[in-house]
């Protein structure tokens, strides 16, 4: 990453003795395994509403996080004190947490320290001028009101983060990395003879300012602003089981909820997931390759290195339908005796890393996006998913239409109030039977899991799925 | 976790009191600050397997500064009340200042002479419970959970607690500390059949673990799980819901953003011109009460320093007002109604409902079930984020549940959506539970009958 030169060296953020005494003391009690985390990120974001520019925010977070593993307990501490006096302490809390006999004293040795950067920032937004932030959200507010005098109210929000961390355990790994996150998203409310309705888009990549040079947000804005007008004319979205289309790059959240959790190795585990015991079987339909890959540049979950400090990498978790790996962290591989697949993430110091997603897609297909839709007969197509969530256990999914249509003798015809849909995985990954080739990348997610939030991304092809239930009201 | 304020000696906590006035202290002429600091921590302890699986203990720190001049807002936070952070903090708001736009309703809140209702949130039995007993206490939940069904696995046991203390001060007068602590345990359960798995869960919450029900946390999280196994798909068709009291509170929680003030004002809510009209069934009267002790969000003060109050919001299915803080009653010409919300030291107030709560009937789940010929007992939703627009009024979640035939519970179903919209749910409520359920959520739990939704199925 270019912007290291002038703000990073390696591992300042809290020295390398200082750093093995601390995990020294982590395994003080008989634990066989102690890691640090370090964190130290700061943030800029703006809000737009009702016309005006609401306020500008600086936050600045800091602190370092202790993991002592003794047998299947695991201890944790964190502190926003890294002198040495205060992470000795917190290692010391951690390891009174796992404490497994007499541990004797140990000595850390250090591997030389690991950097695998995978974004390039050309700006970093630490450079630029907060007014020229703030001309974002200005610029959005105004190109979405011109669109049309329907529109009443617009939202718009710009974010930067720079978080750099450091990570180091008792193994002897060591391991840095500079992660830039730019953000940008807009909301728009239309009123009409039948009510209200809301447009939405978003922006979001691993890389600095200069992503405003390739996205505009004038474009947005007037997306998320057509998105509103086209809803007021929305007739009640059908109830019941129909084929549904869906656009390239709007949802990868339907991955993301059918099956990415389910192939997360802490629930597979636990046996908590519709996936355990189904490697090497055949789980979804042979058009279907899925893929997890935190290595990919700019995009909104790629990362250098996971939160354990192992190097991001690319990993297929389905292949022609046929199911090849689940994804790893530092626990659940250990237990397993097997690698680690750069998926141990955590929101931030204060948390406890776990099995998370980075950016999951489906590769491309073969078919042209149009005859996709010309081959349904009647059905509905979306352009645009919102959020999702799953029982992993059952497989059941939900996730929401913001911006969907009829498809009405192989034709896009009358836009749809919002609704949930919902499936099982299993059975809807199968139902998988038209594959686009103009496979995209999607808008920024925030995925939840026990109460942490990490960015990730998701991509996918246009694609048909055989059969869905729609959950609206109209017969 | 609720943080009491601090009118009494015994709860306030002077170091950060002192903290605070001496940010406000700086303000130079024509400029309002307010400071907002906060320190606490938390224990948790997750069992599987009779193991601890993990255990943590933590704390955290953190101050936040909002600077108004000239209409104009700038704010900044960081984690630490490390002195020299805390001069920076300020130093950044007041240059963020400068890119706000001005605002004629800018400013912070006052006081407004609403006397506070001292409530109790320190519980000294909880500051004191030792770790040893929290460990097994989880490992007991985990034990008596798989004593309750020989199908059921655990999937994690866990016990929760927190204690914060606050301080905030403005140069408008402002000047409140106070502390709390809480606690709970919560338990997720698998139930196997075969190939089929389903989930279910279960908690229980106290001022101290002293008041915790293990054996009824226990016998929930089996049952929600059991119940489902060999539940079907659906038909589609209208019918009549009945809510279980934690979808209840979940339902209620959507309603919250369409009783903002702030949302009315910006256009952001289908109530905005009908206070006074007949928004629900005349058996619904809906009132925000955090100075109700039982509320688990019962508080004395809300997020600017203003005493909390209760304000009946629905009465009799006449919708009577709206909730504001001091920003959208200036920009709405009322007053404060004491609902400014607050996540924290990282942000700037909001406003919101605190602790809803819908005046109770009389009948329990169980007879209400029984006034029902055809329905369906809806026992969990699932994505309340995304199939509901509280801006259009669009409403539909996937759930699982019980069909309910003449009366009767009959066969589990799943995978299925309801939908309707909330003006038309408000007002298609048909009967009310007595069955309060004082959940850990911004709203009470009571069993909610709606008739006329929509169950997409097969």
């Amino acid at each position: 990453m270019t912007i290291n030169a002038s703000i990073s060296t390696s591992g300042n953020l809290v020295e390398a003795d200082v750093i093995a005494k601390v995990l020294a003391k982590g395994r003080a009690t008989g634990a066989e395994f102690s890691e640090i985390y370090i964190e130290d990120k700061r943030s800029t974001s703006a809000g737009l509403d009702d016309g005006k520019v609401e306020q500008v925010t600086s936050g600045r977070d800091r602190g370092a996080g202790i993991r002592v593993v003794a047998g299947e307990t695991t201890g944790f501490a964190h502190t926003s004190d890294l002198s040495e006096r205060g992470l000795l302490a917190a290692a010391e809390a951690a390891a009174a947490a796992a404490r497994q006999g007499d541990g004797g004293v140990h000595k850390i040795a250090l591997q030389p320290l690991l950097r695998h950067p995978v974004n390039n920032v050309r700006i970093a937004p630490s450079d630029v001028p907060k007014a020229s932030k703030v001309a974002l959200l200005e610029r959005a507010n105004a190109a979405a009101r011109s669109i049309d005098g329907a529109i009443v109210q617009v939202s718009a929000g710009y974010g930067d983060s720079y978080k750099r961390i450091l990570v180091a355990n008792s193994d002897g790994v060591f391991s840095a990395d500079d992660q830039v996150r730019t953000l940008f998203r807009v909301s728009v409310v239309a009123t009409g003879d039948a009510g209200m309705q809301t447009g939405y888009d978003s922006l979001g990549h691993t890389i600095g300012f200069e992503v405003f040079d390739e996205n505009d947000v004038e474009e947005m804005a007037i997306r998320a602003a057509k998105q509103a007008i086209a809803k007021l004319q929305a007739r009640p979205a059908p109830s019941g089981l129909l084929p549904v289309v869906i656009k390239q790059g709007s949802g990868g959240v339907l991955f993301h909820e059918a099956c990415g959790h389910g192939l997360e190795a802490d629930l597979v585990g636990k046996g908590a997931s519709v996936y355990r015991g189904k490697m090497g079987e055949l789980v979804a339909s042979p058009l279907v390759t899925l893929i997890d890959d935190g290595t990919m540049s700019g995009e909104w979950g790629a990362i250098g290195i996971d939160d354990e400090g192992h190097p991001s990498q690319r990993n297929v978790l389905i292949e022609n339908g046929i199911l090849t790996d689940y994804m790893w962290d530092f626990l659940r591989a250990r237990k397993e005796n097997r690698p680690q697949s750069g998926n141990g993430r955590r929101q931030s110091y204060a948390d406890l890393p776990m099995v998370r997603m980075t950016n999951t897609f489906v590769t491309n297909g073969t078919e042209d996006p149009d005859d996709i839709v010309r081959a349904t007969e009647h059905g509905v197509y979306v352009a645009k998913l919102g959020g999702g969530s799953v029982d992993t256990a059952s497989g059941d999914f939900v996730f929401g239409m913001v911006e969907a249509y009829l498809i009405e003798n192989g034709e896009i015809t009358e836009p749809l109030r919002e609704s949930n849909l919902i499936g099982n995985g299993p059975q809807v990954l199968k139902d998988i039977d038209l594959l686009g080739n103009d496979f995209a990348m999607g808008n920024p997610g925030m995925c939840g899991k026990d109460g942490q939030g990490v960015p990730v991304g998701d991509g996918q092809p246009t694609l048909r799925v055989k059969a869905m239930t729609i959950g609206g009201t109209a017969a | 976790m609720s943080i009491g304020s601090g009118n009494s000696s015994s709860n306030s906590v002077p170091d950060l009191q002192a903290i605070v006035d001496r940010v406000v202290a700086k303000a130079s002429k024509g400029e309002q600050i307010e400071a907002y600091v906060s320190r606490g921590g938390e224990t948790a302890v997750r069992v599987y397997e009779g193991e601890v699986e993990h255990f943590v203990s933590a704390q955290s720190e953190g101050v936040g500064i909002r600077v108004i001049k000239d209409g104009r807002t700038g704010f900044a936070y960081a984690g630490t009340l490390d002195a020299d952070a805390i001069a920076e903090v300020l130093a950044d708001a007041r240059d963020n200042v400068a890119f706000g736009t001005p605002d004629e309703y800018a400013g912070l809140a006052e006081p407004d002479g609403v006397a506070q209702i001292p409530q109790k949130f320190w519980d000294d039995e909880l500051a004191g419970y030792a770790t040893a007993d929290k460990i097994s206490l989880t490992k007991e939940l985990e034990k008596l959970t798989l004593g309750m069904d020989s199908r059921v696995r655990v999937e994690e046991s866990n016990y929760d607690d927190g204690w914060g203390e606050v301080a905030v001060a403005t140069t408008t007068g402002i000047r409140e500390s106070g502390r709390g602590n809480s606690c709970y345990v919560s338990v997720s359960t698998l139930a196997d059949d075969g190939d089929e798995t389903q989930t279910g869960f279960s908690f229980s919450v106290g001022d101290s673990p002293n008041e915790f029900n293990l054996p009824k946390a226990a016998r929930e999280a089996a049952e929600r799980a059991t119940r489902l196994l060999g539940a079907v798909k659906p038909p589609s068709k209208r019918t009549t819901v009945v809510l279980d009291p934690y979808v209840t509170s979940q339902f209620l929680g959507v309603l919250s953003s369409t009783l903002n003030g702030e949302n009315v004002s910006k256009g952001r809510s289908f109530f905005a011109d009908k206070l006074g009209e007949t928004v629900a069934d005349p058996r619904i009267t809906l009132v925000d009460d955090p100075t109700n002790p039982l509320a688990y969000t019962a508080t004395d003060i809300d997020g600017e320093g203003l005493a909390a109050r209760r304000n009946v919001l629905i009465e009799n299915g006449v919708l009577k007002m709206f909730v504001q803080s001091s920003y959208s009653a200036r920009r709405t010409g009322t007053k404060s109604t004491g609902n400014a919300t607050r996540g924290g030291f990282g942000g700037t107030p909001g406003v919101g409902c605190l602790a809803m709560q819908l005046q109770p009937g009389t009948q329990s789940q169980e007879e209400l079930i029984k006034g029902v010929d055809d329905g369906v007992w809806i026992q969990m939703v699932q994505g309340l984020h995304s199939g509901v627009n509280p801006i259009s009024g669009d409403f539909s979640t996937g759930a699982s549940g019980m069909m309910i035939r003449n009366g009767a519970v009959a066969e589990p179903v799943r995978e299925f959506t309801i939908a309707s919209t909330l003006q038309r749910m408000l007002l298609d409520i048909v009967a009310i539970g007595g069955d309060i359920d004082w959940l850990p959520s911004r709203a009470v739990g009571l069993t909610l009958v709606i008739r006329d939704v929509t169950m997409s199925g097969q």
